[in-house]
């Protein structure tokens, strides 16, 4: 009725879905087209660097991300044994950045894949019930459409207090309703195909179809959707962290660095400005990813 | 037409009551005591029962949330704990301030996006498309908050032409048209207008490509008419799309505007929800969210009405 039309990313994974199911061979095809796309390769390889450098970065870093070094507090970048420079403590910032992946990235991914898992549940189940239950669910995920993403985001951390938990929490209460709202209507959308009806008429219970049936050409679809919104919830949590409502200093993440160097943009202006460029950069590549997997799958292109 | 248009009103109803309802639980989730941004810990026990009193926290959360309700229905968000006054004072110069910003933002992103959008849609496949997706997509993938501290770093630290922060001379907090003001409205209204900017060109170029594989427009070639004649067309047909995007944008950008404000210390809503969750300040808090969710369901009800009227098959969806 009047529940708002799905956005141009929505609308994109739905149609993807109707497609996955027509063809065979369908993800070995998808693969060769993965392959052949050079945006897609080159940043899944970026992306890997980041993740790989921000786990191990035991061993890559030189120094301690939490040893304080009057001396060198905003050493330019180039700086002998401070090759990305120093930061308001003196202490080195590439070591700091790498560590600091480690939670921005886990603050940003976590949400997604709980609200994917919470999500997807709800909107299967909304999706293939249909009637009062599908009334119930998304009225309720209306509700959290009344909220600006940013606005959800910061009200519940604030009102919960800051706290890496918090932030978490408040995030996946955030994606929970486009991942549900995805779920239905690509759930929806596959319930009313033939081959449904077919299975239902050859004595298939409800949770048969929905395992056999139903879920794999849902989980495709719906997975590459989630994938779309791991940049936004990269830069939401550094964000809340950016806000003082995420993790507490002297711990290094993207998005507090960026705030605590904040106060020296007068002193060092580049220097501050890199944690942030770490969360655009990983933004970005997740972005590309993203489409790349996408318009891989839609066969239509 | 009429029919839709009182369907639309009924279900602002019910989504308002849930939005009362969530703005109440939310702040009400919060852990810790609702006075302890007032009351000093070592206050004596009657007064801290007193002020309870006064501000109706001694009473079970049910009928708060009802006293509550009556209130806002009158207009009444009760008085900000930390800075005893009347929120809705506080939200009267925050959000004229704040909706600026917003409307600025929207604008620039708008122009932009429509144009590399269009521009991207109809040269699909060239460079220029392209150039044009990749813009938006680092529109889109960009954190907003830290793309305002490098264009302070440029535009203030480096070459120090405009002003950092604040909204006018002596941290005033009242707009007024002037060059100084304007001077002060530059950088937050770049930043701002960066990830419409992005959305908006996406959307447009979706939008333009597929009309332009519409029968018609073959039709209107044919037809003789000249290439920017049948560009009006497309536009013309593009156009509830891109007013649609258009008013969600803003109604993002009105409730998501408090990072930037926090970094150029704009005196809008943004800036007002950052005191109200460091101060702990509870009533101040409830009434910011919930005035600004109000708005983004009424931009949304507006959105869908004024598409309706341009295109009134949205009506039978």
């Amino acid at each position: 009725m009047s529940r708002r039309a799905l956005d141009e990313k929505q609308q994109a994974t739905v149609d993807a879905a109707q497609v996955a199911v027509q063809s065979r061979g369908y993800w070995a095809t998808v693969l060769v087209r993965i392959g052949e796309d050079k945006v897609t390769l080159v940043c899944g390889a970026v992306l890997l660097v980041i993740v790989l450098s921000v786990v191990f970065a035991d061993w890559i870093a030189l120094a301690d991300p939490y040893k304080a070094d009057m001396m060198k507090r905003l050493k330019p970048i180039g700086t002998p044994g401070y090759p990305l420079g120093g930061d308001e403590m003196g202490r080195d910032m590439l070591t700091r950045l790498l560590y600091g992946g480690r939670l921005s990235l886990f603050m940003g991914v976590t949400p997604v894949v709980t609200a994917l898992g919470i999500g997807g549940l709800l909107g299967l189940v909304a999706g293939f019930l249909g009637g009062r239950v599908n009334m119930l669910i998304m009225r309720a995920m209306d509700v959290f459409y009344a909220f600006p993403s940013v606005l959800l985001a910061v009200a519940i951390s604030g009102a919960l207090g800051a706290g890496v938990g918090n932030a978490i929490l408040s995030l996946t209460l955030v994606f929970i309703p486009p991942l549900t709202r995805v779920t239905e209507s690509v759930t929806t959308q596959i319930k009313n195909l033939d081959y449904v009806e077919a299975a239902r008429a050859s004595g298939a219970g409800n949770l048969t179809i929905i395992r056999v049936h139903v879920l794999s050409n849902v989980l495709g679809p719906v997975f590459i959707y989630a994938t779309s919104l791991i940049s936004v919830s990269i830069i939401l949590a550094s964000g809340l962290s950016f806000l003082g409502l995420g993790t507490e200093p002297p711990e290094p993440e993207w998005g507090l660095m960026l705030n605590t160097l904040r106060q020296s943009i007068y002193v060092n202006p580049w220097v501050a400005a890199l944690p942030g460029l770490m969360i655009f950069m990983t933004s970005l590549t997740f972005n590309l990813l993203s489409d790349g997997i996408r318009s891989a799958m839609d066969v239509r292109l | 037409m009429f029919a839709y248009l009182i369907r639309r009103i009924l279900y602002i109803i019910p989504i308002s009551f849930g939005v009362t309802v969530l703005v109440f639980a939310l702040v009400h989730m919060a852990p810790g005591d609702p006075l302890s941004a007032v009351v000093p810990p070592d206050a004596p026990e009657e007064m801290v029962q007193e002020l309870k009193k006064a501000y109706g926290f001694d009473k079970p959360l049910p009928i708060q949330y009802a006293t509550w309700l009556g209130r806002i229905l009158v207009g009444d968000l009760g008085v900000s704990i930390a800075r005893s006054r009347y929120v809705t004072d506080e939200l009267a110069v925050a959000v004229p301030n704040t909706f600026i910003l917003a409307a600025g933002g929207t604008l620039l992103g708008f122009t932009l996006g429509a144009f590399f959008g269009g521009v991207a849609g109809y040269f699909q496949g060239r460079w220029i498309d392209k150039l044009a997706t990749g813009i938006a997509i680092t529109g889109i993938s960009v954190p907003h908050y830290w793309l305002a501290i490098v264009l302070v770093i440029i535009f203030s630290v480096e070459m120090n032409v405009l002003p950092s922060i604040g909204m006018g001379p002596g941290g005033s907090t009242a707009w007024q048209w002037n060059a100084e003001n304007l001077k002060h409205l530059v950088l937050p209204v770049i930043t701002l207008a960066v990830i419409p900017m992005g959305i908006i060109t996406r959307t447009v170029r979706a939008t333009v490509a597929e009309i332009l594989n519409q029968e018609f427009v073959q039709a209107l070639h044919a037809k003789g008419l000249l290439n920017q004649q049948v560009l009006m067309h497309v536009i013309k047909n593009a156009a509830p799309t891109m007013l649609s995007v258009m008013g969600l944008q803003l109604g993002y950008l009105l409730g998501g505007s408090i990072l930037v404000e926090t970094v150029f210390q704009w005196p809008g809503t943004g800036l007002l929800l950052n005191s109200a969750i460091f101060e702990r300040d509870l009533p101040l808090l409830q009434g910011t969210i919930l005035i600004l969710a109000m708005f983004f369901v009424l931009l949304n009800f507006l959105v869908d009405i004024v598409q309706t009227a341009i295109d009134p098959r949205m009506a039978r969806g």
